[in-house]
């Protein structure tokens, strides 16, 4: 050590000598030296000399001011992470010490507070979702698809899951990099080109006696809601089949629950529930499931509710721990150890603060908004918003075929004036040439939905320009 | 040793609901909710609202207060959880993470708006590989165990790259933690265990394990005893010889930054605890982040997007046709990445070798005193210092008074001490695996001696009394066995169970 740091106690001259003389050293490098000479580092780190707090925040701030946040600009991209505002009393509780700067519960006595917060997310995450179980929370809903989709292959025996052609392709990537090594095939559903609806004639013939999983998007990656979910739900269960929905959660404050619905097993992503974006991440995995057979099969942590040994008080501790890689190691359901407890913490908090008003009253008020826009941009002439006829939640795709303008030329006009357009799907679904997925939610004001209305006008609507 | 943690008997939130209440605004009037509500197709309108719990701001405040104070962090005190690197997380990586400026972006907009927080992300994966010694970074992973399996999927994409089809094994250690073989067994890979002598892998062993079938091995070094492996370079050997690749565990990167690069020991691939060596908040089980390092002969294998600075502007590269694809939606867990390169240039260059000095120095003046105290011993590798972690054994005392190593760890939280790890690894009988890093001071980790003693004390005169413990927190000892009863368990809240 060459100078005391304000992080290591030990590290000043005196303090770090006698320690070393109680341990009988004369010199820290004693404590190295079972390291062989041969692998030693000989040269110092190349990384940039020790800041103090006052300049590494200048240094750091300096570079972050490169960014231009949406909130710098207005912003229409969702796609699967959401501008939501995060109410105050959110951060308040997430920034205390006592739950940011602690780690899993392994020891139950002395964590009872984020013990009970998750026990209380589950509770929150089943009432919402319908669900009988759900876990403390995975990484994020393209990874819970991944756990899903090989949680079904353990239970049925079978290997392929049936996914719909329009699904987010991040969320697709994942979950073939979770379910290839298991042998799970994905196989694709066709959807109507016109609602985007299930082609339901083309997914009974996706379904065989290898079907693991039927597994659709509610409401969808582009932001229709598919109606026939019952019939889809009897044609898997008759195939044997397990059916996973993936939910954006706001959604459900007007939405018919999976559950109610026969999902077998329910993900989604929580990020909408008091969370930032934060680039991508960290996100929110959700993992519900119904019955006592699938429970056994559930990846992550899940905690239970019991007593103290002596029957006097309420108590909380990890349950079903057995399911785990710290006690099953190879033969666990999952190798997940850290969580996203902080997240799930912010997201009890928000749905505490709502309440099922509130939360009514939050996707009402996206779907108010969703309608306005759609509205506004359908008068633009050649924009067609929505593309599929079929009810939509809080995003929709915005169709520029008609106009004489790429989605890559219309957000390059937007972002001159201030606009974030919406994500250019030309590359990812060819079909739909150019077309952008929209999303407006709580946090996008009329004004701000007007100028985007007049702005696609000026690029778009009017060919003088 | 005052220690009384607050006991609250504290209900559940949904137990304050009144109808009615509400802690947040309304947007919308009767009329334009109800206009809203009736265009939901019949088939898709939820009949009934969740039954979430009815209760103003102020309720919830209390409520989340009160939990908190019912739990124990870096802040409250110390937490030598071994293999966990439970060091302090210092405030100004919240402060700067708490901006607008990276909260309030999204991964989607236009990469000119986004040129600050890439250049955050290519200047974080260069700092760790220098500090890894590794060629390329993907910041992608969103953990640990997420990174091992990141890991694990590109050692099968090299081996199938190169068309080397009979590959199906996994080489763990007996002591690897419980995340190495799950990740493998996860990457569809068979998991063979080589043991330990004295406490390092067996390399007589581990020549008689590896061949055609052998895809790698995973090992952290030092390892889960906090042994330095010294054979590493022949470990290594042993496994490239027959075809197998060589996966770094950071779990206990801790020890050695500054000191020795896996790079320089002959390892491919390495995955990197933020949360951990680089002390982002584990905020009560997460999020982390778990960087994953390899040479370049694997680099063309790494998740997309890679970030890419190209002379004037950074980007993302989606180009990769070898790429495994994707392990998670978007780029990683970018705030998190965000704090760990504060801390990285909080300490800089010659910091961060300051940083693993203290935290080896602490590990082994705590494991230097704790091994005298009657009862408690510190098996395998006499003589040789340990690193950033230490695994103490209870067996004696365990033998000899019938007070366990879980005994001791409850004992220990009524002197408000976070416990070790215990029964990990499986190796030591009667397991105490502590890790103090570096941010704890002489008085605490002196204090967590005294500790020690007294229940070494308690346990030779009157052993009944710990079999009480704690009564310093929030619940005394809990029923965990009430809770994987079949006909007790409760895994959520019901208004009417």
């Amino acid at each position: 050590m060459s100078k005391p740091h304000p992080f290591i106690p030990n590290s000043n001259a005196a303090m770090f000598r006698e320690m070393l003389q109680t341990v009988g050293l004369d010199s820290i490098d004693q404590l190295f030296n079972d390291i062989p000479e041969s692998i030693r580092s000989k040269a110092v780190l190349d990384l940039p000399s020790r800041m103090s707090e006052i300049e590494v925040r200048r240094y750091v701030e300096g570079i972050l001011a490169k960014n231009t946040s949406t909130r710098d600009i207005v912003s229409f991209l969702g796609a699967g992470i959401w501008p939501h505002y995060v109410p105050a009393a959110v951060e308040a509780i997430v920034s205390r010490g006592e739950f940011l700067t602690s780690y899993t519960p392994y020891q139950a006595e002395i964590s009872q507070g984020i013990l009970q917060v998750m026990f209380e997310f589950q509770s929150l995450i089943c009432e919402l979702t319908g669900m009988d179980y759900a876990n403390s929370s995975l990484y994020d809903w393209s990874t819970a698809l991944g756990e899903a989709a090989r949680m079904a292959g353990r239970v049925t025996g079978r290997n392929e899951i049936v996914t719909p052609h329009y699904i987010h392709p991040e969320r697709l990537g994942t979950l073939k990099a979770f379910s290839s090594p298991a042998d799970i095939r994905q196989v694709e559903v066709a959807q109507e080109s016109k609602t985007g609806a299930i082609d339901v004639a083309d997914l009974k013939m996706k379904l065989t006696k290898n079907t693991a999983a039927v597994y659709l998007e509610y409401p969808s990656f582009l932001g229709f809601v598919e109606e026939r979910c019952e019939e889809i739900e009897r044609l898997t269960h008759e195939a044997g089949a397990l059916f996973i929905v993936g939910v954006e959660p706001t959604s459900l404050g007007v939405l018919k629950p999976p559950g109610d619905f026969g999902a077998d097993i329910v993900i989604g992503e929580g990020q909408p529930l008091g969370c930032h974006m934060n680039f991508g991440g960290p996100l929110l995995g959700i993992f519900a499931c119904k019955d006592e057979r699938l429970l056994r099969q559930m990846p992550g942590r899940i905690i239970g509710k019991t007593t103290t040994q002596d029957g006097k008080q309420d108590a909380y501790c990890m349950a079903l721990q057995t399911r785990e890689q710290h006690i099953r190691r190879a033969k666990a359901t999952s190798n997940i150890c850290t969580n996203e407890a902080l997240l799930a913490l912010a997201a009890s908090i928000y749905l505490s603060l709502l309440g099922p008003d509130g939360l009514t009253d939050l996707s009402s008020t996206i779907l108010d908004r969703t309608r306005y826009a759609c509205e506004a941009l359908r008068k633009i002439n050649g924009v067609i918003a929505p593309a599929f006829d079929a009810f939509h939640y809080m995003e929709f795709t915005v169709d520029f075929n008609r106009t004489d303008k790429k989605v890559s030329e219309v957000n390059n006009a937007l972002l001159k004036m201030g606009i974030q357009g919406g994500l250019d799907l030309s590359t990812h679904f060819p079909e739909l040439g150019q077309t952008a997925l929209y999303c407006v939610t709580e946090v996008h004001s009329q004004n701000e939905i007007d100028m985007l209305a007049n702005g696609l006008r000026k690029i778009a609507g009017d060919q003088e320009i | 040793m005052n220690f009384a943690q607050a006991r609250w008997e504290e209900p559940l939130i949904f137990q304050f609901s009144r109808r009615g209440k509400i802690g947040y605004h309304n947007f919308l009037n009767d009329d334009q909710r109800k206009a809203v509500l009736e265009n939901i197709p019949g088939k898709l309108r939820r009949r009934v609202p969740p039954l979430l719990p009815e209760v103003s701001e102020i309720e919830v405040i209390r409520h989340y207060t009160r939990l908190s104070q019912e739990n124990y962090g870096v802040d409250t005190g110390i937490y030598p959880l071994g293999s966990c690197t439970m060091k302090y997380n210092p405030k100004v990586c919240d402060a700067i993470a708490s901006s607008h400026k990276i909260q309030e972006l999204h991964p989607y907009q236009n990469p000119m708006n986004l040129q600050g927080v890439l250049q955050i992300m290519y200047d974080t994966s260069k700092f760790l590989a220098n500090i890894v010694g590794m060629d390329e970074i993907t910041l992608q992973p969103a953990a640990g165990a997420h990174g091992e399996y990141t890991g694990v999927m590109l050692m099968r994409a090299y081996h199938d790259d190169r068309n080397d089809k009979t590959r199906d094994e996994v080489i763990v250690p007996d002591s690897a933690h419980g995340t190495n073989p799950a990740s493998a067994a996860m990457g569809g890979y068979k998991v063979v265990e080589v043991p330990s002598e004295d406490g390092c892998v067996d390399t007589d062993a581990l020549k008689s394990a590896v061949g055609r079938q052998t895809a790698g091995l995973m090992i952290t070094n030092p390892n889960t005893l906090g042994i330095f492996e010294r054979d590493i370079l022949e470990i290594a050997g042993i496994v490239h010889d027959a075809g197998g690749l060589v996966y770094y565990d950071g779990a206990n990167l801790n020890a050695i930054m500054g000191k020795a690069k896996p790079g320089d020991m002959g390892f491919d691939i390495v995955h990197i605890n933020l949360h951990k060596t680089f002390a982002t908040p584990h905020g009560g089980g997460g999020p982390g982040s778990g960087p994953v390092g390899v040479t370049k002969r694997l680099a063309d294998y790494l998740p997309v997007p890679t970030v890419e600075y190209d002379g004037t502007k950074y980007l993302l590269n989606y180009n990769k046709p070898k790429t495994i694809g994707k392990v998670r939606s978007f780029y990683g867990s970018i705030a998190v990445v965000l704090r760990a390169y504060v801390f990285m240039l909080l300490h800089g260059k010659d910091g961060l070798e300051g940083v693993s000095e203290v935290a080896v120095l602490n590990s082994n003046y705590l494991a230097q005193q704790l091994r005298k105290i009657r009862g408690f011993s510190l098996p395998y590798a006499e003589g040789v210092p340990r690193k950033h972690e230490f695994v103490l054994s209870a067996s004696t005392l365990s033998k000899e008074t019938g007070v366990s190593a879980l005994l001791v760890a409850k004992r220990l939280l009524d002197f408000g001490v976070h416990p070790p790890t215990v029964y990990f690894p499986t190796i030591v009988e009667e397991s105490i695996m502590a890790e103090p890093t570096e941010t704890v001071s002489k008085n605490e980790l002196d204090a967590m001696i005294d500790g020690f003693k007294r229940i070494s004390e308690e346990a030779y005169s009157n052993p009944e009394t710990l079999r009480n413990s704690p009564t310093a927190t929030s619940v005394t000892r809990i029923d965990e066995a009430r809770a994987n009863r079949p006909k007790t368990m409760q895994l959520r809240w019901k208004i009417n169970p």
